[in-house]
């Protein structure tokens, strides 16, 4: 039988699949799909769908930076991770923020049209909330692979076209 | 004197599937549902310690048997998966894939006219296999009615009570038929009962859908009567590799090595080492792919019933084998691959009992086997 985790696994592997391409490969009805969609979002565990872009690949004059930043910060009584995390999460420029183990406390994703406008971000937006204590910038320079797609040329299907 | 083949090569009618390969590769941009092997490439780790064994210099000959850690590693695996205990050193022969390992057995364990009862439909080699090692053939035609599943009903209307050897796979190319304990149980009971021995192909072994596989070889009496092969082509997704093995008691494997020794001498170096990792380190891969493919099955008979298409819930292998909407299946698939660019193949192009039907692969990505099924919905409409 299929548990409704597969469900999630499906739109992971492609949210564009419609309820029936869902229900056509599980056990479950279209509108058990479909209940269990509107479940998970209601629930806040399907947060959105978005497309999984090569930014290298656009053609574009408008470029796209983005830099991964390592951020230290000192705790006190009254602030906890949480707390810093919330303040640093509510800017648009800001993609992603992490909590990780290591040297250092969060891993924040950037995103901004130009060099200048990440740095100048980091520099009068993020260093001087005062629980910060270091941030260390990485520009992205290349994307390999993003959420568990690879972005090199794709293996192309050299099987014959009938096989025994 | 020129050459001419052999006659017992000349024997061997020429492939079916061949024949549509060639029609399949005059036309461009087909989505082929005939593929006989996975669409995923073999796993990365596999890959690398293939990389890295060649940068060690690792490309001499191994044992004839295999890699030692090899075999031992086999013997860990179908112990723990299978539940088939065999002997690395003696019970074990490391083979360029399981097919290799099926023309050994036949050549040496079968005398001329000996005659080998073929379960089929069939993967394609069995019965040239046979030829090449003198044996006669007797055609087990399984029925439809049965799901494609080999029952005592089907041995006996067959005359495989009068051979000395049978040899079937299952999960089965190309129906994608499996069998449970209770009903191997039978096949067991009536291989004792007529002193046959079994050569079971279970190259799909890792790809059941609806219940776990049953190796014949785990029944009682059945270890000493049988051989069973395997190898990485299909759950490993490694045809390329060439990497299988034959597990059977020590006299059979002996005499297998007879053969192989001078023959192959042993399987590929690079392909072993690749082995050994995939052993160690790629089951999560391998059941990744497994659930990839059962929702893929689930798809396409899915799609079948909405258009009538008649086929049972195959549930291992990579095939689905419905019965083919037209009388002349051979027509149709010519027809579907010519009108839609669709390729499945026909089932007589796999022995007895296959007419009538279709060969259709779901080792595809989802969206060339949405594309090929609506494309054979507007063909029938």
């Amino acid at each position: 039988m299929s548990s409704r985790r597969e469900i999630l696994d499906l739109l992971r592997e492609n949210a564009r699949y419609t309820t029936e391409d869902i229900a056509r490969q599980t056990d479950f009805s279209v509108e058990e799909v479909a209940a269990a969609i509107e479940d998970f979002e209601e629930a806040g565990i399907v947060r959105g769908y978005q497309a999984v872009v090569d930014w290298g690949a656009v053609e574009t004059e408008d470029e796209r930076v983005r830099a991964t930043v390592e951020l230290n910060v000192a705790l006190d009584r009254e602030t906890n991770y949480g707390d810093i995390a919330d303040r640093i999460a509510k800017f648009p420029e800001v993609t992603s923020l992490r909590l990780v183990s290591g040297d250092y406390d969060f891993d924040l994703e950037v995103e901004g049209d130009s060099m200048r406008e990440v740095s100048h971000f980091i520099s009068d937006k993020i260093a001087p909330i005062p629980e910060i204590t270091q941030t260390v910038t990485h520009y992205i320079m290349e994307s390999y692979k993003e959420q568990g797609m690879e972005f090199g040329d794709r293996d192309d299907d050299d099987r014959l076209s009938v096989s025994p | 004197m020129t050459f001419e083949p052999a006659d017992r090569v000349d024997q061997v009618p020429p492939s079916g599937i061949r024949r549509f390969f060639e029609l399949a590769e005059e036309m461009d941009d087909i989505i082929s549902l005939g593929v006989g092997e996975p669409d995923f490439t073999a796993p990365w780790a596999a890959r690398e310690a293939a990389i890295a064994s060649l940068e060690r210099g690792r490309t001499s000959y191994t044992a004839n048997r295999g890699k030692r850690e090899l075999r031992e590693r086999i013997a860990r695996f179908e112990a723990d998966k299978h539940e088939l205990p065999y002997d690395p050193d003696e019970e074990i022969l490391v083979t360029a894939g399981a097919s290799e390992g099926l023309d050994l057995a036949f050549r040496a364990l079968m005398n001329p006219g000996d005659a080998i009862a073929v379960v089929q439909p069939s993967y394609v080699s069995y019965v040239p296999d046979a030829i090449f090692a003198g044996a006669a053939v007797v055609d087990v035609p399984t029925r439809s009615e049965d799901e494609f599943k080999l029952t005592r009903d089907v041995l006996e209307s067959s005359g495989a009570a009068e051979a000395d050897a049978l040899v079937y796979c299952y999960p089965n190319n190309p129906t994608g038929a499996t069998m449970t304990g209770d009903e191997l149980a039978e096949v067991a009971a009536f291989c004792r009962e007529h002193d046959l021995v079994v050569f079971a192909d279970e190259i799909y072994a890792d790809l059941t859908y609806e219940h776990e596989h049953t190796s014949i070889a785990t029944l009682p009496g059945m270890r000493e009567r049988t051989i069973v092969f395997n190898g990485f082509s299909k759950a490993f997704a490694m045809t390329g590799f060439r990497l299988g093995y034959a597990m059977g008691p020590p006299e059979a494997i002996e005499a297998m090595n007879r053969i192989h020794q001078y023959t192959m001498l042993s399987a590929p170096t690079t392909a072993q080492y690749a082995a050994i990792e995939a052993l160690d380190s790629c089951w999560e891969e391998v059941q990744e792919m497994t659930s990839q493919y059962d929702r893929r099955r689930k798809y396409v008979l899915s799609r079948f019933e909405d258009m009538g298409i008649d086929c049972f819930e195959a549930a291992g292998a990579f095939y689905a084998f419905p019965k083919c909407p037209w009388d002349d299946a051979d027509e149709f698939a010519e027809a579907l691959l010519q009108e839609e660019g669709v390729a499945v193949v026909p089932g007589s192009a796999f022995g007895e009992g296959g007419s009538g039907h279709l060969r259709v692969s779901y080792a595809t990505g989802l969206p060339d086997l949405k594309e090929a099924m609506s494309r054979m919905e507007s063909f029938l409409e």
